[in-house]
Parts: C-alpha cells; sequence; structure tokens
C-alpha cells in the first residue's frame, strides 16, 4: 500500500446524472446529480470505506465502477499503469483534434465506461459485488449450489464435473459446508444468506468487490462475525474492496482510507486513523459526533446538525453543506471549493478548514 | 420506585403454518414511573412482540397464550396492577390512546398517504382530548357572545354553544359511566369466585357496548350547511397542532400542517408520528426503534428531541432498539433480551461496565469501537430458529460457559446484586 | 484454517452444545422435493382447495373416460350426439335417457360426458395460448422497458378499450361461425391479461438485488430472464390461469347462446344451453316441466367454473410467496 503502488481503479471526473423528467410530454426539466465530478483512486490491496448519509450517491458511486449504472461523464481505468493513464488524460486536455481522438481510442480499451460488451464481459470477473440486503440479492428459486455457480455457469470458467467442488470449495472459504448445497436461501439465517452471497462473488476470483453495506441489514453479534471474515478474505485473497456504508465504527474496523461523501461530492479523504483523530471538515466532525457510542460515561459533546440533506436535483450553491454548517461564511455561499491536500494522506474540501 | 406497567412471565406464541413460533418465553419486565427503560437485542429477541403483547395488539397469527400484563394506573390507587390481558377492547382502546402511545420504526408506513399532516394530528387531538377542546370552544363562544355583533351571526354563535355544550355533556356522562365500571372491575380484579368471574365478563361486555351516541349531535354534524359549525374546534385544534409542531422542533408548522407525508423527509415524518403520539399526553412512550431507519445525523436529532421530551412533557418512555449505542446515551435501566428470554436487567452504567450475562458480555464485545484495533469478537452461531428453540436456556448452543444444566433447565431470573438481575445458570441465587 | 471459519459459522453447533441431545436430523431429501412435498401440504391444509380438486379431477376423469361412459355412435365424429327422432318437445328423464333430452330428442347424458371433454378442450386451448402470448409479450415490455414497453401496452390498452362482447360477435360472424372460430376469437382477445400481469410482475422483480448480481457476474439478457425473472413471476399468471379456465367456457358459452356457436347436436354445454333457450320455461300449467333441459347444462357449466376458481385460490395459498409462509 504505498503511494506509488498500483491503483486498481482510477475514477476521473465522473458524473452520473439522473434525468428528471415532467410535464406532459415527459420533457427533461432537470438533472439529479448523484455522483458530481469525483476524482477518487483506490489502491491495490487496500479497502477504502466510502460514508456518507443516504441519498449522498456513495451506492450509486460504486455501482457505477462495477457498470451497473452507466456513467454521464468521466473516466474509470481498471487496472492501468500510472503513466498510462496520465498519457491519456493529457491526449484528452489537448488543444489538438487528432490528440483527442487518439486518447478516446485509447479510452476504448482502458476504461470501464466505454469499453465494448465483450470486454466488459472479461472484466466482469474482476468486479464483483455484494449487496445490503442478502434476502433481496439471492434468487429464492434457486438452490445454493446453483447461486454460487452462476458466476461460473455465466463466464464458462469451470467444467460442469468440477463445478460441485469449486462451490464447496467456496462455501467452505465462507464458513459453510457441503451439506449446505441444496438448500433454498430461505433457509438460512441473514448472516448465512450473507455468507453464501459473499461466496458467489467471490467466484471468478475477482480482484476488487465492492461492497455494498453488506452488514446494514444484519444483527450486531453476526455483523460481526461477517466483517470478521471479510478482512480475513481480504488478505487470504488480496482483494481490494470499496467499502460503502453508513455506519462509521463499521468502517473504521475494516478500513484503511476512508472516503466522505456529501450530496455527490468528496468532502473528506484520509487514512482511517488520521480521519478519526483529526476531522477537518465540519461535516465529518458533526458525523463522528453523531455516532452512539456504547458507553455511558462518554463526555463528547454532540454536534447536532440541523436541517435536513438537500434535495440532490437543487443542491445548494457553493459549498453544498453550507446552510447546515453553523462556521459558513459568505465565501462557502459562493465559491465551490476543492478538495485540497491538507497534509500527508488527507485531502479536504472546504474553505475554512484551517481556521477551523 | 413505583412501577407503571409489568409483565409477568409473558408468553406469546406465533401459530404458523409451518409450526407454533415461541417468540416470548416467559418475558418478565417492569417498567417504573419516570424512567427511560430500554429493551435490547437483536431481530427475533422477541423486543418488538413483549411491547406489542403490552399493547394487546400482536397480530395475526400471533396470540399471547400465558401471564399476566400488569398496567399501574394513576387514576386508580397504585397497590395493585390491572390485568389487561382480561380487560375489554374497549377499556384496551381507552389506554392506548390515552395513557399509553407508541412510535413506530418506518414513519413513513405509519403516516397515511392520502391525509394532510393536519388531518393526522388533529385526528388524534379530537380522539383522546376532545374534552379540553369542547371546554375551549365552549369559552371562546361565551367571551364572543358577549360582544355584540349581527343578530343573525349571534344566532348561529348561540346554536353552535348548544351544540357543543350538549356533546360535552354526552361525553362527560359517558366516561362517567366508563369510570363506573372500570372502578366496579378494579374492585373485583382479583376476585376469582364465580360470581364475580360472571359479573366481571358482563361488565367487559357492558364497556364494549357503551358508546356516547347523541342523536342530535351527530344529525347536525351529517347534515349539510350546518354541519360547518364544527369549523371552530377545528380551528382551536389547528392552533394547537402549530403550537406542539413548533414544540418539537419542525421549522415553519403552518406550512407543515397543510403539507402531505411524501412531501416531508424522513425525519421530519418521524417527528409528526412524534407529534401524534403527544397530542394524547401520554404517561408512557413506547418507542419501536424509531430512528433505525434515519441517517446518523437525523437521527441524533430525534434522539435529542426524545430526551428532551422526556424531561419535559412524558414521564416514561420505553425505547427499543438493537443499538447499544442508542442504550448507553437515552436509556436509564435496560433489559438484554435473547430469543425470548429476558436475560438481564440493570441499569445502563452497570450493563456496560459489569454485564454479566454471556451473551451480554458477547454482545458488548462484538460492537466495533473507535478505539478497535484487535480482531473483533463474535458470537458464533446464529439465532435459533424459535419453532424449534432449545432447551434450556435459550442461548445455550451458543455460549462459551455452557454447562450440562444449560441445555436441560430453562435458568430462573435471579437478583445478583442489588438492582442487577440475570437469569443464567452461572450465577446462583434466589429466584425473584 | 478452512477448520477456523467453519467454526464461527457455527453449524456445528445448531441446536445444542451437547451431541447426545442433539435431535437427530431429518433424513436429506432432494429440497425439490421438499419444497413439493410442502406445496401439497399447504394445498391440502384447505379444505375448499380439496373440494376444488375433487370437482376437477372428476370432471377429468368424465372427459378420459368419455367414450367408455357414452360410446359414440359416429366413431369419425364423437361429439355428433345421437338422437332418436326429431320430436320437438323435450323429454323427461328415463331409464334409456337418465338426464331426459333436448328438443330433437337429443340425449343429455352423451351431451353432457362429451360436453365436459370438449369443455376442457376450449380452455385449454384457449389459456395455453393465452399464457404463451402474455409471457412472451410481458417479458418483453416489463424487462426492457422504454419503446418496447410503450408500444406492447398500448396495444394492450387498445384491446382493453374494445367493447368485448361486440368485437367477440364481430369477428366470430367475420371467421365464421362454429367453435373453432369461437376458441380463436377468444385467444385473439385474451392476451391482454396476461401481458399486463406479468409486466407488472416483472417490473417489481427487475428491481431485486439478485438480477444487480447475474448482471454484475456477466448473465445474458435471456438467462436473466429465463433463470431469475420467470421463475420468480409467472406463479401469479399461473394463478390467474388456472381460474381463466373456466371463465373461458362461461364466454364460450355465452357466444354459443347468442347463436355463434357449433350447429345444433355437436355435444358442446354451452351449445346445449342455447338449443334449450326455448324451453326454460314451461307451459302455463306446470312452469317447471322442462328444467332438466336448461338447469343440468348450466349446472355442469356452473361446477366446472367454480372447479378452476377454487383450485385457483388453493393455488395462490400455495404460489404466493406473501402468503406461502406464513
Amino acid at each position: 500500500m504505498n503511494e506509488n503502488g498500483h491503483n486498481v481503479v482510477d475514477i476521473r471526473s465522473l458524473k452520473k446524472y439522473y434525468p428528471v423528467r415532467g410535464g406532459v410530454f415527459k420533457r427533461h426539466i432537470a438533472d439529479l446529480k448523484a455522483v458530481d465530478d469525483i476524482d477518487l483512486s483506490i489502491r491495490k490491496g487496500e479497502c477504502l470505506g466510502l460514508v456518507g448519509e443516504s441519498g449522498c450517491g456513495k451506492t450509486t458511486l460504486g455501482k457505477t465502477i462495477l457498470r451497473l449504472h452507466e456513467a454521464t461523464d468521466g473516466r474509470i481505468y481498471f487496472d492501468q499503469p500510472k503513466d498510462k493513464i496520465e498519457e491519456v488524460e493529457r491526449l484528452l486536455a489537448s488543444q489538438r483534434p487528432e490528440e483527442i481522438a487518439r486518447g478516446k481510442t485509447l479510452l476504448g480499451i482502458m476504461d470501464i465506461t466505454r469499453v465494448s460488451r465483450k470486454r466488459l464481459l472479461a472484466l466482469r470477473k474482476k468486479l464483483q459485488i455484494v449487496f445490503q440486503d442478502p434476502s433481496n440479492s439471492l434468487n429464492p428459486r434457486m438452490l445454493v449450489k446453483n447461486i454460487v455457480a452462476e458466476p461460473l455457469v455465466t463466464q464458462k470458467l469451470v467444467e460442469s464435473r468440477e463445478l460441485e467442488d469449486k462451490v464447496v470449495s467456496l462455501l467452505n472459504t465462507v464458513g459453510l459446508a457441503r451439506e449446505h448445497l441444496m438448500r433454498y436461501p430461505h433457509e438460512f439465517s441473514g448472516g448465512q444468506r450473507q455468507r453464501i452471497a459473499i461466496a458467489r462473488a467471490l467466484a471468478t476470483n475477482p480482484d476488487f468487490v465492492l461492497m455494498d453495506e453488506p452488514t446494514s441489514a444484519l444483527d450486531v453479534s453476526v455483523q460481526a462475525q461477517i466483517l470478521n471474515l471479510l478482512k480475513k478474505l481480504q488478505s487470504d485473497f488480496s482483494l481490494t474492496y470499496l467499502f460503502v456504508t453508513h455506519h462509521l465504527l463499521v468502517v473504521k474496523y475494516i478500513s484503511n482510507r476512508i472516503a466522505v461523501m456529501y450530496l455527490g461530492k468528496i468532502v473528506e479523504l484520509s487514512e482511517t486513523e488520521e480521519l478519526f483523530t483529526n476531522p477537518l471538515h465540519p461535516y465529518t466532525k458533526a458525523l463522528l459526533s453523531a455516532i452512539p457510542v456504547p458507553d455511558p460515561d462518554t463526555g463528547i459533546e454532540k454536534i447536532i446538525l440541523s436541517g435536513d440533506v438537500p434535495n440532490p436535483i437543487d443542491p445548494p450553491s457553493g459549498c453544498r453543506f453550507h446552510p447546515r454548517c453553523r462556521h459558513a461564511r459568505e465565501v462557502c455561499r459562493e465559491e465551490v471549493p476543492k478538495l485540497e491536500s491538507a497534509g500527508e494522506a488527507h485531502q479536504v474540501s472546504c474553505h475554512l478548514w484551517r481556521e477551523l | 420506585m413505583e412501577k407503571l406497567i409489568e409483565t409477568e412471565d409473558l408468553y406469546t406464541n406465533f401459530f404458523t403454518f409451518e409450526g407454533v413460533v415461541r417468540a416470548l418465553n416467559g418475558v418478565s419486565v417492569v417498567v417504573n414511573q419516570g424512567e427511560t427503560y430500554g429493551l435490547v437485542g437483536e431481530s427475533g429477541c422477541g423486543k418488538s412482540v413483549t411491547v406489542r403483547s403490552m399493547m394487546r395488539i400482536v397480530q395475526e397469527p400471533g396470540k399471547i397464550v400465558g401471564g399476566k400484563i400488569l398496567l399501574f394506573l394513576s387514576s386508580e390507587d397504585r397497590q395493585k396492577g390491572i390485568d389487561i390481558i382480561k380487560r375489554s377492547e374497549a377499556f384496551m382502546e381507552s389506554i392506548r390512546g390515552d395513557d399509553i402511545s407508541m412510535i413506530f420504526q418506518e414513519a413513513s408506513t405509519s403516516l397515511n398517504p392520502v391525509l394532510s399532516i393536519r388531518d393526522q394530528v388533529g385526528e388524534s387531538f379530537l380522539l383522546h382530548r376532545r374534552g379540553e377542546l369542547l371546554e375551549e370552544t365552549l369559552k371562546q363562544l361565551a367571551d364572543e357572545l358577549k360582544s355584540n355583533g349581527f343578530p343573525l351571526a349571534m344566532a348561529w354563535k348561540g346554536f353552535q354553544r348548544w351544540l357543543f355544550r350538549r356533546e360535552l355533556e354526552s361525553l362527560r356522562r359517558y366516561e362517567k359511566h366508563v369510570k363506573e365500571i372500570d372502578r366496579e372491575l378494579y374492585e373485583l380484579e382479583e376476585k376469582t369466585d364465580p360470581r364475580s368471574t360472571r359479573r366481571k365478563s358482563s361488565l367487559n361486555a357492558r364497556r364494549d357496548r357503551l358508546s356516547e351516541h347523541d342523536f342530535l349531535v351527530s344529525a347536525v354534524k351529517k347534515s349539510p350547511f350546518l354541519e360547518r359549525y364544527y369549523k371552530k374546534i377545528h380551528k382551536i385544534v389547528e392552533n394547537k397542532i402549530i403550537e406542539l409542531l413548533k414544540s418539537l422542533g419542525v421549522p415553519n408548522p403552518a406550512n407543515v400542517l397543510k403539507s402531505y407525508p411524501h412531501e416531508l423527509s424522513g425525519g421530519m415524518q418521524q417527528r409528526i408520528v412524534i407529534a401524534i403520539a403527544l397530542a394524547c399526553n401520554p404517561t408512557l412512550l413506547i418507542a419501536d426503534e424509531p430512528t433505525s431507519n434515519l441517517d446518523v445525523t437525523i437521527q441524533a436529532q430525534i434522539i435529542e428531541l426524545i430526551k428532551m421530551l422526556k424531561e419535559n412533557i412524558i414521564t416514561s418512555v420505553l425505547f427499543i432498539t438493537h443499538d447499544l449505542g442508542l442504550v448507553a446515551e437515552v436509556c436509564e435501566r435496560v433489559t438484554v433480551m435473547y430469543a425470548g428470554d429476558t436475560c438481564e436487567t440493570t441499569s445502563v452504567k452497570e450493563l456496560f461496565k459489569n454485564p454479566l450475562h454471556p451473551y451480554t458480555k458477547g454482545l458488548l464485545s462484538s460492537v466495533p469501537r473507535i478505539e478497535q484495533v484487535e480482531k473483533l469478537h463474535t458470537i458464533p452461531g446464529t439465532v435459533p430458529n424459535l419453532i424449534n428453540p432449545p432447551a434450556g436456556c435459550r442461548f445455550h448452543p451458543r455460549c462459551p460457559s455452557a454447562m450440562k444444566i444449560c441445555a436441560e433447565r430453562k435458568p430462573p431470573m435471579v437478583e445478583y446484586k442489588e438492582g442487577h438481575t440475570v437469569s443464567c445458570h452461572l450465577y446462583p441465587g434466589e429466584e425473584v | 484454517m478452512e477448520k477456523e471459519y467453519i467454526d464461527e459459522a457455527g453449524f456445528s453447533r445448531e441446536t445444542t452444545a451437547f451431541p447426545e441431545l442433539r435431535r437427530p436430523r431429518q433424513p436429506g431429501k432432494h429440497p425439490r422435493l421438499r419444497e413439493f412435498i410442502f406445496s401439497v401440504k399447504r394445498f391440502l391444509s384447505n379444505p375448499l382447495s380439496i373440494i376444488g380438486l375433487l370437482i376437477i379431477l372428476s370432471f377429468a376423469v368424465i372427459a378420459i373416460l368419455a367414450p367408455i361412459l357414452a360410446p359414440p355412435p359416429y366413431p369419425d365424429d364423437p361429439y355428433k350426439m345421437p338422437h332418436k327422432g326429431w320430436q320437438m318437445t323435450p323429454s323427461p328423464p328415463s331409464p334409456e335417457n337418465p338426464f331426459g333430452t333436448l328438443q330433437q330428442q337429443y340425449d343429455i347424458y352423451y351431451g353432457i360426458v362429451w360436453g365436459a371433454r370438449n369443455a376442457f378442450r376450449i380452455g385449454f386451448f384457449v389459456v395455453l395460448a393465452n399464457l404463451v402470448v402474455g409471457i412472451i409479450l410481458g417479458s418483453l415490455a416489463g424487462y426492457f422497458g422504454g419503446v418496447v414497453d410503450e408500444i406492447i401496452m398500448r396495444i394492450t390498452d387498445i384491446f382493453y378499450s374494445l367493447p368485448f362482447l361486440v368485437i367477440a360477435m364481430a369477428l366470430v360472424v367475420a371467421i365464421g361461425r362454429g367453435l373453432t372460430s369461437i376458441i380463436l376469437v377468444l385467444i385473439i382477445l385474451g392476451w391482454p391479461t396476461y401481458t399486463r400481469v406479468i409486466r407488472g410482475e416483472i417490473l417489481v422483480i427487475r428491481e431485486k438485488e439478485y438480477i444487480l448480481a447475474a448482471r454484475a457476474s456477466g448473465a445474458s439478457h435471456l438467462r436473466i430472464i429465463f433463470k431469475h425473472v420467470l421463475p420468480n413471476s409467472i406463479y401469479s399468471v399461473l394463478i390467474i390461469a388456472s381460474m381463466q379456465v373456466g371463465t373461458v367456457l362461461i364466454t364460450a358459452a355465452a357466444l354459443s347462446f347468442l347463436g355463434l356457436g357449433s350447429e345444433t347436436g355437436y355435444a358442446d354445454l354451452g351449445q346445449m344451453v342455447s338449443t334449450s333457450r326455448n324451453w326454460i320455461v314451461g307451459p302455463p300449467d306446470d312452469r317447471l316441466a322442462y328444467w332438466y333441459v336448461v338447469f343440468i347444462p348450466g349446472f355442469v357449466i356452473a361446477l366446472f367454473v367454480l372447479g378452476w376458481n377454487l383450485l385457483g385460490d388453493a393455488a395462490r395459498d400455495v404460489f404466493d410467496p406473501k402468503l406461502r409462509r406464513r
């Protein structure tokens, strides 16, 4: 995980807008800016936590990386060397049309949002996902055997003779056994179902797994089991995680770095320890203080944010957090803050972080 | 401390097609007057079923099959409780409205999407505080009648006053009857001889039949034009709602009043649900996971609100949650539940400092902490299927310190320390 | 390493920590068989569904055994009812004609037996054809959405806006009267219901995360439709279809009654009622003299429809995931 390490995913000025249609003829009247101009790199072998409240676009960002949603604009490089990415970025930014054209053709093979169907199918082997609610993400009319085998079958990775053995070994790695092969999902508890979903995600030997709130539908004691399992699997199979969640303590436990999102923008990005000891953005501070701490004697003073998350169709001008920020000034209302470096491996997007 | 509501050895079963789900396995909890009491446990532990049983709103195919629910009402002397399982449905309706109110996890589904906020909060006011509202309306009318005005308008006001008075009288008459029946039932409460039993059932039946129906008032309320007289009371209700919403920190209450649930955010919807619950001036507010669908920052707002209410308006709160962090923040005393069993009951400080039951210990150490560095502790296995629960202590298959006796006998609830009861064979003692 | 994982999931200690106290495991049946047994048990737990099943089963037995129960006098056209003489007045039940005869002495008993066979023919034909069309169009509309959905659903809207009976009559007349054209017309007009239901069902299933999971693992659209979408959405149409078998028969009988069905003497329940419409009311001195001519075929139609409806209700109890595990 050194600074010069290879990035698994490189996101450059990614945008995902949902058109809002209205009127009699369903005209396009506005955009819901779920993800608005995000740059983010996910390093090989790390677990990047993506934190935010509902509607901040964190799940949309994750699913766009897997191309389960089509991006509106921007580029997502998967497993490309850094110099090659810089080269393409330079070509795209240049003034000369032939260089832009060359950049675009290069993008066609490097960028997840643009690759062809065939290439995408191959990429799907390397990119996997675990969903939030295992009762929703497992087909209720399929046997565990077929659920776990599905990626292997669609990708034609294993011959049918070896399929069962492969599935059993996958089940073993997530803590299930051969006797569970011939059962339906409804015969399992929530935690066990989530284990099945994890086994399915691991079937194709992926490099990158998107964890879309994998523990928020589970109970506390089971959540701990799953978190430990995920940690173990990460080191055993050298996986890279993007861990999307709203639960800060979970993300603290499992992540190396954390990105905090608010209304489609990343407001702070930092190493986990650093973020918890030295949060810079007022939103991060409020989030941290709002965690209910299982200790009746903590004297932490709460920062209670007023109001709700604004509507992403019509986000506030300037810094999107300013209507709820108690330090807001004139400049926050007018200028959009940039994500700037605030010390080693710590980035923040706030006009006032130096003063607060 | 004085008890407010108590369950004694409560058993509730769900009779499903696949078998009988034994959701509650002899639950005994006590909520005292003036405290914030927490019920904690994972999903399926029976915390929601316990409070639903307390309110007698267990849904089909569920049924309370054993035990007692004792309610210590302020209107009676507090010596003996009323076993509400044996009372009539009409009695329960009056309790649910007046003394205990409940807020649910999903604010969006507990609000009716086709009624405006004014109608929904107003309905609650009109249901539970009608006497008070009628008196206020009459007072206002009396003031208005003192001043001069057009003769026709004055006649209309006189007509209104006459109707409101009539309604108030019939309401009072009804309340008097109900009170008489309830007092007699209260006196018969602990008698079990055949004669009192017969008398009790006839009284309960009478209470169910009783209504305050006044033919004239209801006829006028239904007749065109004349029904407009009731607008007077709606005006007063509206002012009260605005006041209430303001006290709950709803910005711009006059506008919120006219809106519909879908136009409000999740946090605001939960505030409206709380407003509906508060309209009836409850002694006990039951909050069934009120924040688990909300974001952390909104959750912090609602928790702050509930704490504020506890200090200023409601006497007791029964708070149900799976989040140990919230328990630490909100509650004073707490019961940990597992698979229909009560594991231990103690004060919050004691619970976090000195947990006794192995399940509580496991639960506490499986929550990630801010200062967590080492591997998370886990409880192996999963919550058992309650159709076929483990014999003895229901936790024993997952318990690190299980003994032979755990699989054979359900451990009794013992008072291990002052104010700290636990149900586990590791802690011998006298049964409570 | 594997040992450690398994221990944490804790299956070895599912019911109790002490092996001697553990309940014996149920012998392993194949899960599909287990599900099937569960469905059958669920089905049999409702007395009404048993009644429905019995009714339909007895109809099926009658239909299958028709050549034995009522040997056809014209083997090359068994649906042609035998009759003795041309006397117009129906004759009451007698040892020779256990249910009596229609006008022109057509034997009601023979008509009922072969009519039952015919009823299955009409019901199954129409419903199967509707199912196939409905499932194909509904899946296309629901799964792909957009323009495809718009076009298919507007066409079904057009079909819905037509006055059913009028169009059905017009079409039958245009094609030429007879039972075959009635069946054809019912197929043409019946599919929109199925299309709508299956589309609605698929719109729900499409949002489930296991569809996304399948897409993330690279499954093709065809595979997703057949493996994930249809198995989870088809039950609602199957329930409707089982109820429709009866309804279709009623509609066909209604068209026959209007005189658009097969010619007199064809063993079709609707046709029998239609033939007897002059004999519903008897002569002034005995209004109920010819009760058997309308009552018996009418009652059989009603029984047939009732049976399918009960069966459909039972199917809902068994298949509907919301009711299934309660």
